[in-house]
């Protein structure tokens, strides 16, 4: 049995709305990495041999003077995450800035020139596309070594055919317009056509692919650190510290555990935020 | 169908070549040969008499073919640490990576497609819910994070499984979970997904109207037909596979590939890197063509678009 009631839906308060709490814990993330010198207790690098391997403090024998414990040679975690974030934020942000301005060049051009010139370049994004990309970054690291530029070169570099491929696309549909096509008319240059009707029309796409492969890049530079051949030290970040804690799982597991947790958060953060922005711009797509 | 096959066989011909150049010149411009090999330095006439002997004085088109002449003979280089030929350093730990990474791949498919499955075949209950919630956990969660995980879990805290090594059966227990959940996720989603189109479609209508059983419904006509793009994603998660077997080998201390390839990253010993980029990339890109191959097989428009 089921009675009628007219109640009105219920107003969304933001801490059910997915997108908005995951947003906003994702920026309470970056500020804790842009503000990591502010916000860190200790120097990440400074090492105290009397207080190796402390634990944190919710565990007998922590200390609030190291929140979160120490590692093997006794440096703060709180503090090292923290410059941990920094560094792996920075290294996806600019692999991820590196491969969509290649990604953009690359698919302007092959779609506003088009032609052989967008048949050859198409056919080395397929080729691109096919090639293992673990592979190609670490034949990058061990032919440049392991700076940082390095890494974010190789990240961006595997990464770029997604965007080109849409960036062509939007390209393809944009220059058909009714407005583009009178602007030309008109007598509008090349130039003006990208910077003026081009880009602007491909501004939402590409924020929203960018935001939602934003994770897996920040995955594999953590990936790589991990393994040893991504971040050195003493430089700090999370793949890093997990990778170097791994050897002291039995007698500290805090070492590698608290990264590790700070990954997963970071991970689910982004799968979240990304999921409920992927719904909210069907919803607009369908109204 | 011919058509098809000749375009994916020649993509597949074209990204191997790439792969090829790449390996060469990744071992050619990397810094002269012989720093590695005498760091503190040879005098110049040994030198040239080596550059001679390793046809280094040779323009780089005939250095090229010559690098795929060893190649086709067989001859794949060796470390410059243990003169061990590369291609017999991988072929010594292949069984390993080989054991746990089927073995994931078939637990991967065995749990992955039933839970997918059922959830969206009983899309609203609570027990649908906490599998899509699991399988997106398992999704987000990269495997050397989940590795650390259980090794913390199941290993020190509850110290029910050995956590390295491969020594015993148990030894294969965490490794192969670590390397199967990741795909379990991903398969279970995109079975999903599959499924709640399949169910959308008008014979499935038709298939109730005539009365067949809600069972036979979804063995015949929405189970088959969401398997076809699956092989896609099986293909996919294979390649997914081998990235993985690099990162689990490094969490448990497994004697295989990955770890030669990463070693050989670290000291820069490129025959050794060079090997195992070929290997890897052949093995990927066959795995890519035989998926092409089966679902223009299993799937008749697919031959038609070629």
């Amino acid at each position: 049995m089921t009675t009628l009631t007219l109640t009105p839906p219920a107003p969304v308060r933001w801490w059910n709305d997915r997108l908005a709490l995951s947003l906003g814990l994702l920026v309470l993330v970056i500020l804790v990495g842009l503000l990591a010198p502010l916000l860190a207790p200790h120097d990440p690098n400074a090492t105290n041999l009397m207080s190796r391997m402390a634990p944190p403090v919710w565990m007998e024998g922590g200390s609030w003077t190291h929140p979160l414990g120490t590692d093997q040679i006794g440096r703060d975690l709180l503090s090292r995450t923290f410059y941990g974030i920094r560094t792996s934020f920075s290294i996806a942000a600019f692999g991820l800035i590196f491969s969509a301005v290649l990604g953009i060049t690359i698919g302007v051009l092959s779609g506003l020139i088009g032609g052989w010139c967008d048949r050859i370049l198409m056919m080395f994004v397929d080729v691109f596309i096919a090639l293992p990309n673990l592979l190609l970054i670490l034949c990058g690291i061990a032919v440049l070594g392991t700076q940082t530029w390095v890494l974010v070169v190789m990240i961006g570099l595997v990464r770029w055919e997604a965007y080109a491929r849409l960036v062509r696309g939007q390209v393809l549909v944009v220059r058909e317009l009714g407005y583009v096509e009178a602007s030309r008319v008109l007598g509008a240059g090349r130039r003006w056509i990208i910077m003026r009707h081009v880009l602007p029309n491909l501004a939402s796409p590409l924020i929203v692919i960018l935001t939602l492969s934003f994770p897996g890049v920040l995955l594999m530079e953590s990936g790589l650190s991990f393994l040893g051949v991504g971040v050195q030290p003493p430089t700090s970040s999370l793949g890093r510290m997990i990778g170097d804690g791994r050897n002291y799982l039995i007698n500290a597991w805090w070492i590698a555990g608290i990264p590790s947790l700070a990954v997963v958060i970071i991970t689910l953060l982004f799968q979240v935020a990304g999921d409920a922005l992927r719904d909210r711009l069907d919803e607009v797509n369908h109204d | 169908m011919l058509q098809f096959l000749g375009i994916r066989v020649v993509r597949a011909l074209i990204t191997m070549s790439i792969v090829l150049v790449i390996a060469f010149l990744t071992v050619r411009y990397s810094g002269e040969p012989f720093d590695a090999m005498y760091p503190e330095g040879i005098p110049p006439e040994m030198e040239e008499a080596l550059r001679e002997e390793w046809n280094l004085n040779l323009p780089i088109w005939d250095q090229f073919s010559l690098y795929i002449g060893n190649m086709l003979r067989g001859d794949f280089g060796r470390s410059i640490f243990t003169n061990e030929e590369a291609w017999r350093m991988y072929a010594e730990r292949m069984p390993a990576t080989l054991a746990v990474g089927g073995l994931a791949f078939l637990l991967a498919v065995m749990i992955g497609i039933p839970m997918g499955a059922f959830a969206a075949l009983h899309r609203e209950s609570a027990a649908a819910r906490g599998v899509m919630w699991i399988a997106f956990l398992g999704y987000a969660v990269p495997h050397f994070v989940l590795g650390i995980g259980l090794v913390l879990l199941f290993g020190f805290h509850w110290k029910l499984l050995p956590t390295s090594g491969l020594s015993t059966p148990w030894h294969y227990i965490l490794p192969v979970v670590t390397l199967a959940i990741p795909m379990i996720a991903a398969i279970a989603r995109f079975m999903r997904v599959a499924m709640l189109d399949a169910v959308a479609q008008a014979h499935v209508g038709t298939a109730q109207a005539k009365g067949l059983t809600d069972g036979g419904i979804a063995r015949w006509h929405i189970l088959r037909n969401a398997m076809v793009p699956l092989l896609t994603v099986l293909g996919l998660e294979v390649a997914g596979l081998m990235n993985g077997s690099i990162f689990v080998e490094a969490v448990f201390s497994l004697p295989g590939v990955g770890r030669v390839l990463v070693n050989a990253v670290l000291d820069r010993d490129f025959a050794v890197l060079q090997f195992g980029v070929l290997a890897y990339a052949a093995i990927i890109v066959l795995i890519t063509l035989m998926i092409d191959i089966l679902y223009a097989v299993a799937d008749p428009r697919v031959r038609l678009e070629a």
